[in-house]
């Protein structure tokens, strides 16, 4: 369970409030107006922005101090994913051990989660010799790896065509429904909320708001939601 | 945005940074001290101030002057070989000057061709010694970077800019009072200031081609001061006038010089409308062969004579030589432990340390080494010491041009990768060996490449700190000239400059190696 206690966060003229509770194995969309703060809310829960005021839990644990590398989370970027010098292997093995120093189990680990992304046999492949697909299935690779309980979307799928995006939402959820992890997902896309989260946070004007279904909000949309979406 | 995760601590960069500082600002002190100021500036003292300034002046001036035919002829043409010719125009910035200066002696000097065409025509014979011959060298080895530089100024005009003057039917006049002379009053002054502030540290070129009372620059009587009459006192004098003129120099040329001087893209010729009459097409080529003859024939002479004397070397050029790689090597490692770890830290919070740079670039050799002896001195024997002195002060020279090619691919890494490495939670040493270096390694290998070429070839320090039994490669050639020895010393030329290029190429092609994505 995650919970962000009157979170505050400032930047120049910015500020995002957040007081919201997300209950473990959770899927959470993340919509909203561009610019309201979507990707800074996920930045924030990741520990790559410091909130200028109040605490975030993880658990009981309070975690607003910690480095992203030590927090329980998993997070796949909108670009930069994979570092294109390492292979595909090095890329996946890197979830488990940061310094790549893995022992035949560990081994055996990632050859497993290449394996059930469809990527067997692509160990020692660089990203530019994989689609935009494919590296999205190593980046997933090694989120599985990584075993952590929440793992953070912010539009990793972005550059892919509509079906290959939807390919990868339901291996995401097929992945989390095998490992337990909850997950927090930015989209621009309503439909992306549907498909694959059954719960939704409204970022607009300045505020995080607490879990709401998806369903409910796509069917009577607040104003701020209706002027987003049209 | 990343700024709150950095990998690796800023420690050692500060570290590094206040390394360099103390270095540079502690012989200046320690040479400060020394200093009678009571004494004030002699005649001798004006005299050097004199030349210093004036052959700065002229090599500046004549280089730039000569550099603009040169830049516009390769803007507007396309050739076969101007690719090759461009990098060849990179070439005396890693040629060692001793060996340059070889070159030119034989073309201009007694028994060179020129001279002895002149005795065949029964013409008056000239010197290359003195004012005029340091000019000589000074407008060899900055030529080609003025070229360099002003033709980056002819490729940042935008094409569109071109084509629309096309479009306009703007003949020769127009497009150079609309185009080109703006483009000139902004490029032409940031070129004088490089090349002045470069000659004004010249040492090596004054030591071998100029000398006496009325061609000797600052830095040189620095050297004399030391060498001939160990006269401390006005050595620290001499280097304290140093640090004014060299530091005055080097604020002008940052002052006027863009960020990015170096930029890349010199292979792209400007696509012009206006330029294919007969008559320029004939000055273009004359022109770029002029330059190439200018800049190739001396070299051609050294390595020709050098194959010839390879057979007669003396034993202690190639004791010399090994030396002379060993302290290259050093130097290129003193420059990775400095730049790496400054370049790291000014790439996240601490951008300030950029600055240790422009010390670098005020320093001079010879007033660290004047300031390192003062401190050596009462502790051990300074000469036992000569070898590890030129090559830490050889590596704080490389350290600009070292981290102004660092800081930008550091910078990159940083913020591309270092969210994915913060949340993957790698850091130290896994994230230098899995994401930085495999990230920079063409720029590190260009630098070290750079910093070993510069350090092969160096006559700086080294004169001051080496006695009879020691010498680096171009001390020993230096020491070969000086007793008449030329075919020895043309041999001894030829394998340094082969080690030179070879280092360089060795450690570039270190760094390009299995390009990757």
């Amino acid at each position: 369970m995650l919970r962000l206690e009157n979170v505050l966060m400032r930047q120049g003229d910015f500020t995002l409030g957040g007081d919201l509770t997300v209950p473990a194995g959770a899927r959470v969309a993340v919509i909203g107006p561009s610019g309201a703060g979507k990707s800074t809310l996920l930045s924030l829960i990741a520990g790559f922005l410091p909130a200028s005021q109040g605490r975030v839990f993880w658990e009981d644990k309070d975690i607003t101090m910690a480095s992203p590398g030590k927090r329980p989370i998993a997070m796949l970027f909108q670009d930069n994913n994979l570092f294109p010098h390492l292979t595909v292997f090095q890329n996946v093995g890197l979830g488990i051990r940061p310094n790549l120093k893995l022992d035949p189990s560990q081994h055996a680990l990632v050859v497993d989660a290449l394996k059930r992304v469809g990527l067997a046999g692509f160990e020692d492949r660089k990203p530019a010799a994989l689609s935009g697909g494919q590296q999205s299935r190593v980046a997933l690779a090694r989120v599985l790896v990584q075993r952590r309980p929440l793992v953070l979307l912010d539009e990793p799928f972005a550059a892919l065509g509509p079906a290959l995006k939807a390919e990868m939402l339901d291996l995401v959820a097929e992945l989390l429904a095998e490992t337990g992890a909850g997950m927090l997902m930015v989209s621009h896309d309503p439909e992306d909320a549907r498909r694959i989260a059954d719960q939704t946070i409204l970022v607009a004007e300045g505020v995080a708001h607490p879990l709401v279904a998806t369903a409910d909000l796509l069917e009577n949309p607040p104003q701020a939601l209706k002027d987003y979406l049209g | 945005m990343a700024g709150r995760v950095i990998a690796i601590r800023a420690w050692p960069g500060i570290g590094a940074a206040a390394f360099v500082a103390a270095l540079i600002l502690g012989t200046l002190l320690a040479v400060a001290l020394r200093a009678e100021a009571g004494r004030g500036l002699g005649p001798s003292e004006w005299a050097a101030l004199r030349f210093t300034v004036s052959q700065a002046l002229w090599s500046a001036g004549l280089s730039v002057l000569l550099a603009v035919p040169v830049a516009r002829a390769l803007a507007r043409r396309r050739f076969i070989g101007r690719r090759l010719f461009i990098s060849l125009l990179g070439v005396p910035f890693i040629l060692p000057v001793i060996v340059a200066v070889l070159g030119l002696l034989a073309v201009f000097g007694r028994s060179g061709i020129v001279n002895s065409a002149l005795r065949w025509a029964e013409l008056p014979e000239i010197s290359i010694y003195g004012f005029h011959g340091v000019v000589l060298a000074h407008v060899f080895f900055n030529l080609p970077l003025a070229t360099r530089l002003i033709l980056q100024g002819w490729q940042q005009v935008p094409a569109e800019r071109f084509r629309l003057a096309a479009q306009l039917g703007f003949g020769s006049k127009d497009m150079w009072r609309i185009i080109e002379a703006p483009m000139l009053r902004r490029v032409v002054p940031q070129s004088f200031a490089v090349i002045f502030a470069l000659c004004i540290s010249s040492f090596a070129v004054a030591l071998t081609l100029g000398g006496g009372p009325k061609a000797t620059t600052v830095e040189l009587a620095i050297y004399q001061a030391f060498r001939f009459d160990f006269d401390l006192g006005r050595a620290a004098l001499l280097s304290c006038l140093q640090l004014v003129m060299v530091g005055a120099a080097a604020l002008l040329a940052l002052k006027l010089s863009d960020r990015d001087g170096f930029g890349a893209g010199l292979d792209r010729p400007v696509l012009r409308w206006d330029a294919d009459t007969a008559p320029k097409v004939a000055l273009d080529t004359c022109v770029i062969l002029c330059a190439a003859v200018f800049l190739l024939v001396p070299l051609s002479l050294v390595v020709l004579d050098g194959i010839a004397g390879l057979a007669q070397l003396p034993r202690q050029v190639w004791q010399a030589a090994w030396v002379s790689v060993l302290v290259s090597l050093a130097s290129t490692g003193i420059m990775v432990a400095l730049a790496l770890p400054i370049a790291i830290a000014s790439s996240s919070r601490h951008r300030w340390l950029e600055a240790v740079a422009l010390l670098g670039i005020a320093a001079s050799p010879l007033v660290i080494g004047t300031g390192l002896f003062l401190i050596i001195y009462p502790i051990a024997n300074p000469f036992s010491v000569a070898f590890p002195v030129t090559a830490l002060v050889n590596a704080v020279m490389a350290l600009p041009f070292a981290l102004r090619m660092l800081i930008g691919p550091v910078r990159d890494v940083v913020q591309d990768y270092g969210r994915l490495s913060g949340s993957l939670d790698i850091k130290g040493w896994a994230w230098m060996r899995l994401v930085l270096l495999p990230r920079v390694r063409g720029a590190l290998g260009f630098s070290c490449g750079l910093t070993a070429a510069l350090s092969m070839g160096d006559l700086g320090v080294i004169a001051l700190f080496a006695d009879p039994e020691r010498a680096t490669l171009p001390l020993q050639m230096y020491r070969l000239m000086g007793s008449y020895r030329m075919e020895a010393a043309s041999g001894a030329a030829l394998l340094l400059l082969c080690l030179s290029f070879g280092l360089f190429w060795a450690f570039d092609r270190g760094g390009r190696g299995h390009a990757e994505a």
